[in-house]
Parts: structure tokens; C-alpha cells; sequence
């Protein structure tokens, strides 16, 4: 294979694979706003608090699997306490305030995280090596690190388990019932409040998955919150209320911002890739205002 | 018994028009500016002045213009740092390279150049709509700060990023002192407060709350949504790039971008809810809200500043700043603008109350 090409897949598969990583922190505001219509700002707090226990958790001397276990249940009890405290004496208010309130719960959680922990960065293993994947390497001359390979696995067995969970069942049922209309699913017997406290602890699970593979990747730290914002184009390319658009936008955005920023970038001054994704989501949106594979926009006088 | 309109009776169309209708209103509107022009110079020190007055004022402006925006007309935006940015490095390239410039010339250029990057920014918002469109102003944000902290060019060329405003005379007159500062940015306060009070009873502001209540319905009886919305954008961005001037020429005295990143755009999103969309009152009191409680908050901490370390308490800041926003929320969505109208129609009927 020409060294061109090679460079050039080699790209294309770091920003598939980056692309995926995005979509995992996508996937939570995905989660909230299907089920609730809440715009949910304070997702990126939430990666931060999930990885923070968790870590801290592990630095105690716990059983990987226990330190999962525990830091899951610190993000069920803390979505349990969002319902109660914050989303039901604000239930039927415009979406905008609810907005509002999750950038409240945004400030708060930071300060939770960092006040029940520390701010300090802490250095997450979680058992997958950061190494090229050799026989990749030695066959094609393409060099692809494992873990982001590893990530990518991890996140199609997420989204499948999501998908099976909306799907089947009672839960997955009312889910999907919550989703297409909060009040007709409260008025045939759904009780809104258990769902949206289990979507937020879905969310809250989804977060944690995150935290824990963008924390071995960047150390845990404040910085890991601002992956939300990277998260928020592919929520707007793949569409505000779709499992499948936060996983397709998330590898078109992945592999457009890292081919331009190796190909564009150094011709118009580097650092492109804080807007870059924005830009390539806006183009999308212009033509498909509801995203890719959002709802269609049915508007009523 | 004496906030009470008996007896004021509207005998002509012009008094039906008038924009404080009641008597009351007029004399606390007249009270307030003798307070703020007289009274505030003498009483307070010049760190009040300059640490929390100037400020105060600056971001008013900053939240009349998102207000009419996302209040006045439903478009929600999480940009308009980005246009206070736009206003402070336009006002400065413009006193810099062109001197002549008298300096309130120079602010609304500012406000002008900001006005015609908001209608850019705000030129999708036909075909995107809602939180899509909240996330395409995210782009304009961080756009914005990419461009001045690449290119050089608008701070003239300088190596540090952060640069000196030059120094300001109105009418030949040194602006030096604190007190001139506060007197320069009471006079944008005041004319930039009663032209968006008139602004928004007029066709336009009418025909932005129409758009706002349902764009469809608008459009349907005859509003235009394309120049609807975009003189929205640029009357918001406007009053966001002479904030944005302001706050870099008279009160942190340099442009430096990192001044206004994403968190002042939700800064001055908070200052609108608090106080009131939809309100113009409610912008005045936003910001004092959000101005006021980290300062508070602050001087409460300083009482445990011995038992507790620092990075502890400015985490506990964070967690009381996040809370008080949900409680408030909570107790009152439709922010203080609405507490004041509650209060007002209690005094009407005060103390016989049926």
C-alpha cells in the first residue's frame, strides 16, 4: 500500500474510532432527551462525577469489578435524587428551563465531584494497553492503536444493550411510550417518575462507561466535563432523539474533523478542531433541520 | 394605598402610549436615575463603583440584548460572548487604527460591525430551530475564540494575546477617573434601556413575540419570519458588541478573548432567566442577581476562610451557585420580573385587600 493512502485510512480509522468516543458521551444526552425532552447540559458533569468515584474508588484498594459495581450504584442513587430534588417540581415547565436547570445541576455536580474527591489528575488503568495493534501494523503499514479499538468494541455492546433494553420488555415498552408522549403514557398508567428516574440512571451508567475510557485516555481530571461539548455536534448531526444518529453522527463527525485537521489545519492555522465539527454539523443541518436521523418536524397551527 | 392608579385618568392617545402609564412608575423611574447619577457617586467608594457597578451596568446591556433574542423572540442562544467579542476587538481595531474616531462613534461601529456577525450567525435559524439552532450558535462561540487566538492581526500584530485598550475622550474630555467610566456607561445604560423598552412595544418588538409564541401562526398573518428573526439577531448583537466594547475599553481595560468564552454566554443566559424573559426590568435584575451572589457567597466563605482550605470552598461556591439556580428556578421559572408584577398588583390593592 502507497504511504499516501496508508496515511490517509490511517486517519479516517483514528477519527472512526475517536468518532465512537464522542458518541459514547452522546449517547447519555441521547438517553434524557428521548425520555424526558430535557436538553441535559450537566451530561459532562456527570462523566466527571462518574469517573471521579470511580477512580477514587479503585485508588482505595477495591475489586475492579466491585469499584464498577459501587460507582453504578452512586449514579442510580444520584439520578433517584435528580428526579426527586430537581425534575419533579418542575414537571410541565418549558423545555428552556429545564435547560437552565441542568446548567444549575451542571455547577452543582462540578463542585460535588471535586469537593467529595479532589481536583487533582488521577491516572486511570482499566486494563486495555494504549499500543498500536502490531499485525495491523506489520500487513498494511497502517498504525492503529488498540484501545481505541478496544473502545469501539465496548460502545457497540453498549448501543446494542440500549437498543435491546428500549426494545423489549415492560421497561423498554414504557420507555419508548415516555418518549412519544409523556402525558398519553402518564394517562394510560406508566408512572413517569420511575422511568425518568431510570433513564437518568441509564444515563448516569452511560456516563461511567465514558469517564472510564476517556479517563485512561486523558487522566481524570476537570477537562474530561468539556468532552460534552465535543459530544454536541454529533448530537446535532445525528439528531437530538435517535440511539442510531449518535452513533452514525458520531463517526462522521470523528473522521471529518481529523482529516480536516491533518489536511485543512495547517493551511489555515492550526487548533481548527474546537469549531470544526460544529461547522460540519451545521452544513448537515441545513439540509435536515431535525438532524439525520431525528424525528421529523411536524409543525401545527 | 400608594401605589394606586385612581384618579390617573388617560384623557389623550399619547398619554395611552406613554411607557410607564402610571404616576408612580414615572417618579420611581426619575428617583432611580437621581440615585444613580446623583446620589451613587457620593455615597459609594471607588471600589464599589469600580468592582461591582460598572460591571453591574455593563452586563444590563449584555442581557437586554440576549433578552430580545431569546426572551422577545424565542431563539435561543448560547453565543452571545461571542458577539460580545466581536463588539470589544471591532471597537478596538477601530480606536487604534483610526485614532480621529471620537469614542462613542467608535462603541457603536462596535455595536454595528457585532450586529452584522449576528445576523450571519443568526441566518440558519429560518430552517433550524430550538436546540439545534441553541448548539449552531455554540459554533459562532468557538469560532469566534479560534479567530482571535490564531490570528494576530486584531490585536495589531501584538505577541501576547491580551492588549491595552487605548484611552478614551469624549468631546475632548479625558475619560480617566472611575467616576467618568461610570458616568460614560450610565449614559449607553439609559439610552440603550429606553430605546429597547420603546423598541419592543413597537410593529417589530410585536411581530418578535409573534414568532416567538408560534412562527407558523406568525407567518400565517403575515409576518415576515426571515426579517423577523434576523433583525432580532441584529438588535441583540448589537446591544451585545457595545457590552462587549465597554467591558474591554471600561472595565477590564484590555481585549483579551479568554474574557469572553462559553461561560459568559451562559453567564448572561442565567441573568435573563433569573430575572425575567420577556422583561426588560427583568434584565437589571438578573444581573444584579449574578453579579451580586458569587460576591456574597464569596464574603460568606471568607467567614470559614480559616477552618476550610481555599480549592474546598471555591467547590462549595460551585455547589451553593448550581443549587440556588435549580431553587430558583424551582420557586419561581418565570424569574424576578414576575415577583416584582406579583408585588405590584398586591400593593394596588394594599392594605384593603378584598
Amino acid at each position: 500500500m502507497p504511504m499516501e493512502l496508508a496515511f490517509f485510512i490511517e486517519v479516517l480509522v483514528a477519527g472512526l474510532l475517536s468518532g465512537v468516543m464522542y458518541s459514547l458521551v452522546a449517547l447519555g444526552f441521547v438517553l434524557i432527551f428521548k425520555a424526558s425532552g430535557v436538553f441535559n447540559f450537566a451530561q459532562g458533569a456527570m462523566v466527571l462525577f462518574a469517573a471521579l468515584t470511580f477512580v477514587r474508588i479503585l485508588e482505595m484498594g477495591v475489586n475492579f469489578w466491585l469499584a464498577i459495581a459501587i460507582a453504578l450504584a452512586v449514579m442510580i442513587v444520584l439520578a433517584i435524587i435528580i428526579e426527586r430534588v430537581m425534575l419533579r417540581p418542575l414537571v410541565a415547565q418549558p423545555v428552556i428551563i429545564l435547560f437552565m436547570a441542568t446548567i444549575g445541576l451542571n455547577y452543582f455536580l462540578e463542585g460535588l465531584a471535586q469537593g467529595i474527591w479532589d481536583s487533582q489528575v488521577h491516572g486511570l488503568d482499566i486494563g486495555i494497553p494504549d499500543v498500536p495493534w502490531m499485525s495491523l501494523l506489520e500487513s498494511t503499514n497502517i498504525l492503529i492503536s488498540l484501545f481505541d479499538v478496544w473502545s469501539a468494541v465496548i460502545c457497540g455492546v453498549l448501543v446494542l444493550f440500549l437498543a435491546f433494553f428500549f426494545q423489549k420488555g415492560r421497561i423498554g415498552r414504557a420507555l419508548r411510550a415516555v418518549a412519544d408522549d409523556n402525558q398519553a403514557a402518564m394517562s394510560v398508567g406508566i408512572p413517569l417518575q420511575l422511568i425518568w428516574a431510570i433513564v437518568w440512571a441509564t444515563a448516569g451508567m452511560v456516563a461511567l462507561v465514558a469517564g472510564a475510557i476517556w479517563g485512561q485516555r486523558l487522566g481524570v481530571q476537570f477537562s474530561i466535563s468539556l468532552v460534552a461539548l465535543k459530544a454536541l455536534p454529533v448530537l446535532i448531526l445525528g439528531g437530538f432523539n435517535s440511539i442510531a444518529g449518535a452513533i452514525i453522527g458520531g463517526l462522521i463527525i470523528g473522521a471529518s474533523e481529523k482529516v480536516a485537521e491533518v489536511y485543512l489545519g495547517p493551511i489555515i492555522g492550526g487548533g481548527i478542531e474546537s469549531w470544526v465539527a460544529y461547522f460540519i454539523a451545521m452544513l448537515f443541518l441545513i439540509a435536515r433541520p431535525q438532524g439525520l436521523f431525528g424525528e421529523k418536524i411536524i409543525e401545527r397551527v | 394605598m400608594l401605589y394606586r392608579e385612581t384618579g390617573q385618568f388617560k384623557t389623550s392617545y399619547k398619554k395611552d402610549m406613554a411607557i410607564f402609564p402610571i404616576r408612580q412608575d414615572r417618579w420611581a423611574v426619575v428617583a432611580m436615575l437621581i440615585f444613580v447619577v446623583v446620589v451613587v457617586p457620593l455615597i459609594a467608594t471607588e471600589h464599589v463603583i469600580a468592582g461591582y457597578l460598572i460591571p453591574l451596568l455593563i452586563w444590563s446591556i449584555a442581557a437586554i440584548g440576549l433578552n430580545i433574542l431569546t426572551g422577545y423572540t424565542g431563539q435561543l442562544s448560547l453565543g452571545h460572548g461571542a458577539f460580545m467579542a466581536v463588539g470589544a476587538y471591532a471597537a478596538y481595531n477601530l480606536a487604534s487604527r483610526i485614532p480621529e474616531l471620537p469614542i462613542i462613534l467608535v462603541f457603536l461601529l462596535a455595536g454595528l460591525i457585532a450586529a452584522i456577525f449576528g445576523v450571519l450567525v443568526g441566518s440558519p435559524s429560518l430552517r433550524i430551530k430550538g436546540f439545534y439552532l441553541a448548539v449552531a450558535t455554540l459554533a459562532a462561540q468557538f469560532f469566534v475564540e479560534w479567530v482571535f487566538a490564531t490570528f494576530s492581526w486584531f490585536v495589531g500584530g501584538a505577541a501576547s494575546m491580551v492588549i491595552d485598550t487605548p484611552k478614551m475622550a469624549v468631546f475632548g474630555y479625558q475619560i480617566t477617573s472611575t467616576l467618568d467610566n461610570y458616568y460614560l456607561i450610565l449614559g449607553f445604560v439609559v439610552v440603550g434601556t429606553l430605546f429597547a423598552k420603546n423598541l419592543v412595544r413597537s410593529e417589530i418588538g410585536r411581530a418578535w413575540m409573534a414568532i416567538r409564541d408560534m412562527d407558523v401562526a406568525a407567518e400565517v398573518i403575515g409576518i415576515q419570519p426571515l426579517y423577523t428573526k434576523l433583525s432580532a439577531f441584529a438588535v441583540s448583537s448589537f446591544y451585545g458588541g457595545v457590552a462587549g466594547a465597554l467591558y474591554a475599553f471600561c472595565y477590564v481595560k484590555s481585549v483579551d478573548f479568554t474574557a469572553f468564552d462559553l461561560f459568559v454566554s451562559l453567564k448572561v443566559l442565567f441573568m435573563i432567566i433569573i430575572g425575567g424573559m420577556g422583561s426588560i426590568l427583568g434584565c437589571f435584575l438578573g444581573a444584579t442577581f449574578i453579579v451580586a451572589l458569587p460576591i456574597i457567597l464569596n464574603e460568606l466563605m471568607h467567614l470559614f476562610s480559616g477552618q476550610i482550605p481555599s480549592a474546598m470552598l471555591s467547590n462549595i461556591e460551585h455547589m451553593i451557585f448550581g443549587g440556588l439556580i435549580i431553587f430558583f428556578l424551582i420557586v419561581e421559572p418565570h424569574g424576578l420580573a414576575r415577583l416584582w408584577m406579583t408585588a405590584k398588583e398586591k400593593l394596588r390593592l394594599w392594605p384593603f385587600p378584598h
